[in-house]
């Protein structure tokens, strides 16, 4: 299991909890088990998210691996100018 | 993408990277040879012209082109009945309605109709002959007044999931970040502020006007040339909208004429496909600055509350900002960005962000550099210096009291890695600039900027010639100099000289998908996916030495551009030069190239302090910038004549952000000053030179430390120049831009 932190405003979607715990080894697992767990996240999934994995960001990597104990952030995605 | 143990940052001593070498692009953009996206051209080519609203929002009941269509030289004519509707993509469908309006025309210059003609003057005829049947709708361009319940009303259903029942259909989303407890910090403080900031929509401003040549055949099969920051965006997006499949498309880009993040999207160029379907002609089309005003992206304008309590020897307690802009007719403005970035710089207990999305009748933002970023630091950074010196405190000690480090649980979030926040407060607390005496009117100001930085998909094909010159071709425009960086990378790897290296920007068809050239990701992305192609081509030419000399590949090693045998097992040959090499390929398995695709992740968030002095004029109210001095992490800046224009660019845009710029609406929600005469940009004249100070934390997620620089610089200006000018007024200011009738308007009010 991963913890989970999301932002403020998804906690309406998630039993009012800001952080949520996951079963996840990989990226993709954890953006299918957050979608599974709580579909009122879906929305908000299709629409985008980056990852912040121990201090990192990630916006597409499906297999980055996932430690127990990682620091596991949902951000919006990130975008540029 | 996990980057490999070899990605990561190793220390090294550099020749090439960190040096000053000549621009490739540079004769030819002083001598007029640079093709940009209106000096295309193609036999047979039309011309076409837009038909724009001149209304703010308006129901478009027909649009009768007949007459227009009868005008001799007059090819075709396309509305919006000439494309197909997009029913499963949201984000697309918002572009093609930006490109051709539907039912409604939803802001001053929304496009409605386009001509292809023989002649931009038949073409600016026939737009006349068009009759547009509108109903004339109210209309808001105001952020706040149009998240009134009473505002008139762009789009219905829009809402998200995340805005609560009961607000305009105008609020389309919001968003929450932060930790702690807003009251209780609060509580602990020896003071609070609140207060409200408004900063305008402003252009960026590129020089060059949108332009680009299109050109379909009935084969299905279309070519396009334009200036953009992405031409494979370009491409997807205009595939999508033309229901053509992408391999069919191929998209060139152009020299670009600057960007800054507006040309990361379309205007054009579906509208000139579907005029070159309709044709069966290539299609040429080129704005004028006007329409590039009236409508193209500028950014958000913002209203935002802020709330800060601090203790009296400068310790944040807490902090709370509530951030609304507002990103035009569609969904999307920055205020994420806005809301995870504005206490970004400092860590805090007890932090919170509201922002909330909202659409008003004003051409679709588009991004900006450090899109959202600027205004909220410019209401966070203007709080902050308000208490630091309410408590008559030293504003950078401050900032250093509270800085984000190693270890920081950013308000947005995520726990800081090593940053180099700290450096560049540091560095402007021992700059000459930091002790230099003021005179009458004049004051100084400070404020701390940060931006996310990412990755994203890459690809780099490295050629070595038969004469042992390289060719690197990368899929990314080059708007701030990549194709230097990229050489300067590919020559430090082969250790070969820069010269020897040429880079290119291919077309669509040349390389596998690349990520617009934004987020200040290119350095960074492409420069490691230069280097890991240089290291195919080095393992490659090893390979090929240990074939002539008759060993085994991993009895080979690269050092100084050439192959060596690596001991004394080995045996005694002399070294093989890459051009040694190069005159052999043939001989020993062809060609030799290097190539690497990838998503890098790991970009490394930036930061950066600046300094500035301002003179007031009490009787005019203008402000004349007297000296300004950019601190910022470059992690390795691999061409510092680049790295300082990236610091001085981003300076000069938030000096214009903060000064003069902003989009004039009025009463009939029509745009008054869509031209550069009456929209006032920074020129030369008005500024002085720009000091710049180059940090380098080395990024530890790449091979040589590099940092994406190209946004953080325009995050703190519009906070250091309201500082300065606030300090030299005598009175805080909080609204931008600070032009001479607010700033006299606020010395008056003393």
């Amino acid at each position: 299991m991963v913890q989970v932190k999301i932002w403020g405003s998804l906690a309406a979607m998630t039993d009012d909890q800001t952080e949520i715990e996951i079963e996840a080894s990989t990226l993709r697992e954890l953006l299918d088990g957050l979608a599974g767990k709580y579909p009122g996240l879906k929305p908000q999934l299709d629409r985008g998210v980056s990852v912040a994995i121990d201090g990192r960001v990630y916006n597409d990597g499906w297999f980055t691996p996932i430690k127990p104990d990682s620091e596991v952030v949902l951000l919006a995605r990130l975008k540029g100018g | 993408m996990a980057l490999d143990d070899k990605q990561q940052y190793q220390t090294r001593e550099f020749k090439v990277v960190g040096t000053r070498v000549k621009r490739p692009d540079g004769v030819d953009k002083v001598t007029g040879k640079a093709r940009f996206g209106a000096d295309m051209s193609a036999p047979g080519m039309l011309i076409a012209r837009v038909l724009r609203s001149p209304h703010a929002h308006a129901r478009i009941n027909s649009i009768d082109t007949s007459a227009a269509e009868a005008l001799p030289g007059v090819h075709a004519v396309v509305t919006r009945a000439d494309f197909n509707e997009i029913t499963d993509d949201d984000f697309t469908a918002d572009i093609l309605d930006n490109c051709m309006a539907g039912d409604k025309a939803l802001y001053d210059g929304h496009a409605v109709a386009a001509v292809a003609a023989n002649s931009p003057a038949v073409a600016k005829a026939a737009l006349k002959l068009i009759k547009v049947d509108y109903d004339l709708l109210p209309h808001v361009t105001d952020v706040d007044a149009a998240m009134a319940k009473d505002a008139p009303v762009l789009h219905e259903g829009r809402t998200n999931e995340s805005v609560p029942d009961g607000m305009s259909p105008n609020v389309l989303a919001r968003y929450e970040f932060g930790h702690g407890d807003i009251e209780a910090g609060l509580a602990k403080a020896d003071r609070v502020i609140e207060r409200t900031y408004k900063t305008e929509a402003t252009h960026q401003g590129y020089i060059e006007p949108h332009a680009c040549l299109a050109s379909m055949g009935p084969d299905g099969q279309a070519d396009l040339w334009c200036c953009t920051q992405g031409h494979y965006m370009v491409r997807n997006t205009c595939a999508t909208i033309m229901g053509l499949e992408q391999g069919q498309l191929r998209v060139t880009a152009s020299e670009i004429g600057g960007g800054f993040g507006g040309k990361t999207t379309v205007f054009l160029e579906p509208v000139a496909l579907a005029l070159s379907k309709k044709t069966g002609r290539p299609v040429k089309m080129v704005m004028s600055r006007s329409e590039v005003l009236r409508a193209t992206g500028p950014t958000a304008s913002s209203s935002i509350d802020v709330r800060i309590g601090m203790t009296k020897d400068g310790r944040i307690t807490a902090a709370f900002a509530e951030l609304r802009y507002q990103g035009g007719a569609y969904p999307g403005s920055p205020v994420e960005f806005g809301s995870m970035s504005a206490f970004a710089p400092y860590d805090l207990e007890n932090v919170k962000t509201v922002g909330w999305d909202v659409v008003t009748n004003r051409p679709k933002q588009a991004a900006y550099r450090a899109p959202g970023a600027p205004m909220a630091a410019y209401a966070v950074e203007s709080a902050i210096d308000e208490l630091a010196k309410g408590f008559d405190l030293d504003p950078l000690a401050v900032r250093l009291k509270n800085a984000a480090r190693e270890g920081t649980k950013a308000s947005y979030g995520p726990t800081f890695p090593a940053i180099g926040l700290e450096a560049t407060l540091r560095a402007a607390k021992d700059h000459p600039h930091w002790t230099a005496p003021l005179g009458e009117n004049q004051g100084r100001g400070v404020a701390c900027g940060f931006w996310f930085n990412f990755g994203g998909d890459t690809c780099v094909t490295l050629n070595i010639t038969p004469d042992g010159t390289v060719t690197v071709s990368e899929g990314n425009p080059d708007i701030g100099g990549s194709r230097a960086s990229m050489s300067m990378m590919a020559a430090e790897e082969l250790g070969i000289p820069y010269e020897q290296v040429r880079t290119i920007v291919a077309d669509t068809g040349s390389l596998g998908q690349n990520e617009v050239t934004d987020g200040s990701r290119v350095t960074f992305a492409v420069g490691l996916a230069t280097i890991e192609a240089a290291r195919a081509a080095k393992r490659e030419m090893c390979k090929r030495a240990a074939m002539v000399w008759g060993i085994e590949e991993d009895a080979v090693k690269w050092e100084d551009g050439a192959a060596h045998p690596a001991g004394e097992n080995a045996g005694k040959h002399p070294p093989m030069t890459l051009k040694d090499i190069a005159a052999v390929a043939s001989n020993t398995g062809g060609p030799i190239a290097g190539h690497h695709e990838a998503n890098p992740e790991g970009a490394g968030v930036s930061f950066a302090t600046h300094m500035v002095d301002t003179e007031v004029d009490p009787d005019t109210g203008a402000v004349k910038i007297l000296r300004y001095t950019v601190f910022q992490d470059a992690g390795k800046a691999v061409h510092p004549d680049y790295v300082e224009g990236q610091f001085q660019g981003g300076a000069v845009q938030g000096i214009g952000w903060a000064l003069n710029e902003e989009y004039i609406y009025g009463d009939d929600g029509v745009l008054q000053n869509a031209g550069f005469l009456d929209y006032r940009i920074p020129v030369a004249s008005d500024l002085p030179m720009i000091d710049t100070v180059i940090l380098e934390i080395p990024n530890p997620g790449h091979p040589y430390g590099v940092r994406g620089v190209g946004e953080t610089s325009i995050v703190p200006p519009l906070a250091a120049v309201s500082n300065s000018v606030s300090e030299a007024a005598g009175v805080r200011l909080t609204q931008l831009p600070m032009s001479p009738p607010k700033v006299l308007s606020a010395l008056h009010s003393k």
